[in-house]
């Protein structure tokens, strides 16, 4: 059976949800403790799930980059394994330097809570089926995606762009809700698969992205 | 030794607090063309001379204090 490694910082709320995505798919869950380094041979997959990681504090996701965990997730991702960073996930592998980019507040300066249609620009082979569109909830203040001109363009040819918005909610540059990095293994976005398993949660295309 | 980090928001990504308190400023009849909020950071620090002080604290701001990608900062000595 398949063991996922779930990091849990001091602020993570999307834990439990993580968590029971990972029984539904028939894998094997493991809490990560954020002060608590791992062996990369345990684990076939880590998912940093959402929250406010450190309050937010100084920025989101920064504090959370700089612990423990966050240094055997490098390892686990350098040695080329799956890794998926979920909403607070995304912006500490974005801190982390796992990702490109960084996430800032919305540009609404709201908090944004609803379901939103993504389209698949390139899809993931680790995470996520091979469909062309997706609609998923997504729950976040500073979920505003921001990378350079060129470091754009930069992703954009390497096939690095995951998912991208129909309908841009927060700002982000080109519409972007998530990346992969150069290698593929390493995955972000902003929005919640694990709140849309089965039709009762109001959707279920994000079942298929464990 | 007590060293100031001074923190904004690059030019170039959207500072939606600054926006928000520039709008608030104008509706309010302040003559107000653009305002950036950042963050504001005192650390002290146990160093012989102030270019320690410097030296040591930029290496804090480079190592988790800012990011580089949406940020910028300056050290003053207080």
């Amino acid at each position: 059976m398949k063991k996922i490694g779930v990091v849990r910082f001091l602020g993570t709320n999307c834990d439990r949800d993580i968590w029971q995505a990972v029984e539904a798919k028939g894998y094997e869950p493991q809490w990560l403790w954020y002060e608590n380094e791992f062996e990369s041979s345990d684990y076939d997959a880590v998912i940093i799930p959402g929250g406010f990681s450190y309050g937010d504090y100084l920025r989101c996701g920064a504090m959370a980059s700089k612990t423990p965990v966050m240094k055997s997730v490098v390892e686990f991702a350098n040695s080329g394994k799956p890794v998926l960073g979920i909403c607070n996930g995304f912006q500490v592998l974005c801190e982390v330097g796992l990702l490109p980019g960084a996430l800032v507040r919305n540009h609404s300066g709201q908090f944004i809570d609803k379901w939103v249609v993504l389209k698949v620009e390139n899809s993931c082979s680790h995470w996520g089926e091979n469909v062309e569109t997706c609609r998923l909830p997504i729950a976040h203040g500073e979920g505003c995606y921001h990378i350079s001109e060129h470091d754009y363009k930069n992703i954009k040819d390497a096939g690095q762009v995951w998912l991208t918005y129909e309908d841009n909610p927060n700002g982000s540059v080109a519409d972007v809700a998530g990346v992969m990095n150069a290698g593929k293994n390493v995955a972000g976005l902003m929005p919640h698969p694990e709140r849309a398993l089965f039709e009762w949660m109001g959707g279920q295309d994000g079942f298929n992205f464990f | 030794m007590k060293i100031g980090v001074k923190i904004l928001p690059r030019e170039e990504v959207l500072d939606s607090s600054g926006r928000t308190v520039t709008k608030t400023l104008q509706s309010n009849s302040f003559k107000v063309s653009d305002c950036r909020v950042g963050k504001y950071l005192e650390i002290e620090v146990d160093a012989k001379n102030e270019a320690e002080a410097k030296e040591q604290v930029q290496k804090m701001a480079e190592f988790v204090l800012y990011n580089p990608l949406t940020e910028n900062y300056q050290l003053e000595v207080l």
